[in-house]
């Protein structure tokens, strides 16, 4: 079916009818882990559209060089890879926001987006159709998670991006900062996302 | 997909092929980025104790000692600041495993009386919005200009002198004991500075 998308197509899928946070539900646990303000959210979804589509572009690239049998512990390596890269590069030069995002940079090698791109679309797609699936899915993915970190960020700091909006001492909800919020904020996320773009 | 036949020979070949470029690119990357990331390293250092010392005109990182004690598990490191070549405080890294998260690594700048000049948190995993408003001025403001002989480093619920953060006790509880560490620390090395 994916071959019949035109290119266009194929970008705005990752975005709207396939969204891969708000729609198929992937990659939870960086979603859920990361969200707490609009900036990790924004850095958490960056990091992935570039392992995205670095591993978008290898797996399109060596397919037809990598036995059936195979596949999965190549795409591992290729992904694991360029996930190590990402985290060296932040560690030595965005040290803050590598800080913030910890674990979940690690965690990013087993995101099922990643694999599940490259094994359902880059491993049966040219080049070009996987960068735009990679394109279109990470900046997908990227939306939704900054989405949901300024709106737990907001609720739950009661700032945007680290900018107060109300005094030190206001009371926020708190509870969306925690992990119940977040699953609260995604729930009611997705149910606008879905209500949006199913209408429409 | 796979053109490729799945034989033995072609698995292996894969396999060690893909491995083999993924190790020589990483080590690749390390080069590149070993220096960039010391340098960050260095730079937070740095930064933080500009930040707890008066001001300083010596080079404490490399004048840094590192402290046996019976307080602390590991050496502590302890930066000793002059200004021309008067002492002007001491800044000793405290830490503690009991935050809600595990460990907490702060920053303690004492003034040469002993009294504390200013804190950094550096390192840290408490919650988001609760715990990790250790950071804040808000929080740290209490302990600036205190002695700790005289302020207790205990919450006010343990009968101490610290406003504990709303709803991180623990994280508060844990910062307390850092704080306290540092401090032993400081006053130990100065009793028998050859330590």
């Amino acid at each position: 079916m994916a071959e019949r998308l035109s290119q266009k197509q194929n970008f705005l899928k990752g975005i709207i009818t396939d969204n891969p946070v708000f729609v198929m539900l992937l990659g939870m646990c960086p979603t859920l882990g990361v969200t707490s303000s609009g900036f990790n959210g924004l850095g958490m979804g960056l990091a992935t559209l570039f392992v995205l589509l670095m591993s978008n572009i290898v797996v399109s690239l060596v397919k037809s060089q990598i036995p059936a049998k195979v596949r999965i512990p190549a795409f591992i390596i290729i992904i694991a890879s360029f996930v190590t890269i990402v985290e060296m590069v932040l560690e030595a030069f965005i040290p803050f926001l590598y800080e913030q995002l910890g674990i979940f940079i690690p965690l990013i090698v087993v995101n099922c987006l990643i694999l599940g791109r490259a094994e359902a679309f880059a491993s049966k797609n040219n080049l070009l159709s996987s960068i735009v699936d990679a394109l279109g899915m990470g900046i997908g993915f990227t939306i939704a998670l900054t989405v949901l970190g300024i709106a737990r960020e907001l609720l739950g700091n009661g700032s945007l991006f680290d900018i107060r909006l109300v005094s030190e001492d206001a009371s926020t909800l708190i509870l969306f900062i925690l992990p119940p919020g977040a699953f609260i904020a995604l729930a009611y996320l997705s149910l606008a996302f879905n209500k949006i773009t199913k209408t429409t | 997909m796979g053109k490729k036949k799945s034989t033995f020979l072609n698995m292996t070949l894969t396999l060690l092929i893909t491995t083999v470029v993924a190790g020589v690119s990483l080590g690749f990357i390390n080069d590149i980025t070993k220096g960039p990331k010391a340098k960050a390293k260095l730079e937070q250092k740095i930064n933080a104790l500009r930040s707890v010392l008066p001001e300083f005109n010596n080079n404490p990182v490399d004048e840094v000692l590192l402290v046996k004690t019976k307080v602390a598990r590991d050496s502590v490191e302890l930066y000793p600041a002059f200004k021309d070549s008067t002492r002007v405080g001491t800044a000793v890294v405290g830490s503690s495993e009991k935050g809600y998260s595990g460990l907490i690594k702060i920053m303690v700048g004492f003034n040469p009386d002993g009294s504390i000049n200013n804190i950094e948190v550096l390192e840290q995993k408490e919650t988001p919005g609760l715990g990790t408003k250790m950071k804040e001025d808000k929080f740290i403001r209490q302990f600036r200009g205190k002695h700790p002989s005289t302020f207790s480093l205990e919450v006010k619920k343990d009968k101490g002198d610290v406003d504990a953060l709303t709803g991180a006790t623990i994280t508060t509880r844990a910062f307390n004991e850092a704080t306290q560490m540092a401090y032993d620390v400081m006053i130990e090395q100065q009793k028998n500075p050859e330590n």
